[in-house]
């Protein structure tokens, strides 16, 4: 029953993207898309996207696995979107930028700002596909006892297949759709794990885990303090950074649309956020074999309810987990691949499909190759790269009149690249011991600063490279759109 | 501006010498106030009055902006702390459930969705105010 979820999913999202309506993914259509689409359907298209195999399954595998300090995680990934509507969200959108990448042309006046920025992006987009297409091998296996790569091999092939169509990703309507086919996958069958909690007698957890699981900061985890605060750092400052969120920004009609859809992005979110906790804490009580696993949120209907139902319910979360792969992996494969085709080929057609296979290949070899780490730990990882590298780019550039361009690059070097660092010795090596094992684990709280105050120290030291036309850009990011004033004539080269 | 020209109030000044000025007034002080350019000229030429305009409204949304962002600081990143100073708030049952997930798995979204709330209807008052501000007539 499970396989057939996973089957129609699969070739509804072929159909869709290969006979379904062919829209390309052009600006102009972002336009048009923007005269009819309501905040509402926006924000369960960028919700769509969002919440990926590290929400579905990741969040509750690591709450059953390491108690009340996983929390924060989707806290984090909630409250990210605060402060990408306080900090970014309608400067952004009035900048006119489509990709980051454009934004940082369009801000610092510079080619190697721009160039830079794709390399991060690109790199971020890997590390954020890696999971998905490992969590897919999983979920598979689960399933029908196909071997890992089989299921990431699928994901990878069908999200090719339909980029390369030009399909599907670019309709909003589908997106949002995915959004509430998620929140429905997970709410129903929570509903009847509850009835079946309430048929046992309501039982709570374990006394022994009643002391250290349910209670923060007393796993005894080795610097438990420092990790629960360096995730938060990644998480809310790295939302902002993430290449699939931002292009969806671009679908509302003005800076003052931005910003009421993010807030309803942000209930959005918590409405879906309240439901994984619930399935990590009952999965401590009737799985807890699942501990180090993602497969809780798929195994509990079966073990808690059983029967024809349990199958049924099985199949449904099933079919939202697939549901969440494709999306998210849709999303960013055509925001990695146009900026490779943009930014680092030659921007043709062929140079677009060529740079698809490399959005796809390179995250599926790693997937492959890289120790299975939980999804949602190697997302928090991607999280923290672009909080070490975007945040400050947008935040600066958005507020700091004295942003330099050799400030920018300085910055997005050394956090980037500090950051990256530390993700690659924790994929590739590890697990490591100790203070050093934390602080790779979790770079954010150091990297951040760094990147930070690299930026605005070189910036102070290098006043005759702010980039020439700033005062016309900051009246573009930050005055309504309809005062009529002179904006600068800089527009987006992506298409 | 009132409507009818009033005869002048003379305030006495304290140095001597002012008392023989006469106060001239007008019925048409608003068209003598008037700028030769309107403000969003000013801005479009990047004059410095036009330079006070655009500071001034990035001032204020960044203040507004800061703000949000301080309370967030101040709430997510002293909660750790809370839990951490004061072991007992970990025991402590709300309404059966343990006062940490009653927080961070509940009640802090709804918290998340009223601050947004409350900070775009600010963002967009301060927006309306500047707009008010250079395209006063």
């Amino acid at each position: 029953m499970s396989l057939t979820a996973v089957v129609v999913v699969v070739v509804a999202a072929v159909l869709i993207g290969a006979f379904g309506i062919r829209f390309s993914r052009t600006t102009s259509d972002f336009y048009v898309a923007s005269r009819s689409v309501s905040p509402l359907w926006n924000a369960s298209a960028i919700g769509g996207e969002y919440l990926s195999a590290a929400s579905f399954l990741g969040v509750a595998g690591l709450i059953l696995s390491f108690g009340a300090d996983m929390l924060w995680l989707p806290v984090g990934w909630t409250g990210g979107y605060l402060v990408l509507l306080v900090l970014v969200s309608a400067p952004l959108r009035r900048s006119g930028a489509y990709t980051l990448p454009d934004f940082a042309e369009a801000r610092l006046e510079s080619m190697t700002v721009r160039r830079t920025a794709s390399v991060l992006v690109v790199l971020i987009g890997w590390l954020y596909l890696m999971p998905q297409f490992q969590s897919a091998g999983l979920v598979l296996r689960t399933v029908t006892g196909a071997p890992v790569w089989v299921g990431g091999l699928l994901v990878a092939a069908v999200v090719a297949v339909n980029v390369l169509s030009g399909g599907m990703r670019s309709i909003t309507f589908v997106q949002a759709f995915q959004y509430w086919l998620k929140l429905t996958a997970l709410a129903v069958p929570l509903v009847f794990l509850l009835m079946a909690w309430r048929a046992d007698g309501a039982p709570a957890v374990s006394a022994a885990d009643a002391a250290t699981w349910q209670v923060p900061l007393a796993g005894g985890k080795e610097y438990g303090l420092y990790s629960t605060y360096s995730l938060i750092l990644a998480t809310f400052l790295g939302t902002m950074g993430l290449p699939h969120v931002l292009v969806r920004f671009y679908t509302n009609p003005d800076g003052r649309a931005a910003r009421r859809t993010t807030l309803v992005v942000l209930s959005l979110l918590g409405a879906f956020y309240l439901l994984p906790a619930l399935y990590g804490w009952l999965g401590r009580m009737y799985v807890p074999d699942l501990a180090g696993t993602d497969a809780v949120v798929l195994s509990l209907p079966e073990r808690m309810v059983g029967g024809t139902l349990g199958d049924l319910l099985t199949a449904l979360v099933t079919a939202g987990a697939f549901a969440a792969f494709l999306s998210t992996s849709s999303g960013l494969t055509v925001s990695v691949a146009g900026v490779i085709a943009q930014d680092l080929l030659k921007g043709s057609v062929r140079s677009f499909r060529a740079a698809t296979l490399m959005a796809v290949a390179v995250p599926l070899a790693l997937a492959l190759w890289a120790r299975a780490l939980p999804v949602a730990d190697v997302v928090g990882l991607a999280f923290a790269v672009a909080a070490s590298s975007f945040c400050p780019l947008l935040v600066l550039g958005i507020w700091w009149r004295r942003l330099s361009t050799t400030g920018a690059l300085a910055g997005l070097f050394v956090g980037g690249g500090l950051a990256s660092a530390a993700v690659l010795a924790t994929i590739t090596g590890g697990p490591w011991d100790g203070l050093a094992g934390a602080l790779l684990a979790q770079p954010a709280a150091w990297t951040v600063p760094i990147a930070f105050a690299v930026m605005v120290a070189v910036s102070f030291l290098t006043p005759h490279r702010v980039p020439a036309g700033v005062a016309r850009t900051m009246v573009r990011l930050h005055t309504p759109e309809d005062l009529d004033l002179d904006r600068g004539d800089w527009r987006p080269r992506s298409s | 501006m009132s409507p009818e020209p009033r005869p002048a109030r003379r305030v006495p000044l304290a140095r001597h010498d002012t008392a023989r000025r006469v106060t001239v007034t007008s019925p048409r002080t608003a068209a003598a106030r008037r700028p030769r350019y309107p403000a969003t000229r000013e801005i479009d030429e990047q004059t410095h009055l036009g330079e006070v305009y655009m500071r001034s409204l990035l001032r204020t949304q960044f203040r507004l902006a800061l703000f949000v962002c301080t309370v967030l600081a101040c709430v997510v990143g002293g909660l750790p702390l809370l839990f951490l100073a004061i072991p007992e708030l970990r025991e402590v049952d709300l309404l059966g459930i343990p006062l940490p997930w009653a927080v961070l798995a509940g009640l802090i979204y709804p918290a998340f969705v009223v601050g947004a709330w409350l900070y775009v209807r600010q963002a967009e008052r301060n927006e309306r105010h500047f707009a008010d501000l250079v395209e006063r007539p």
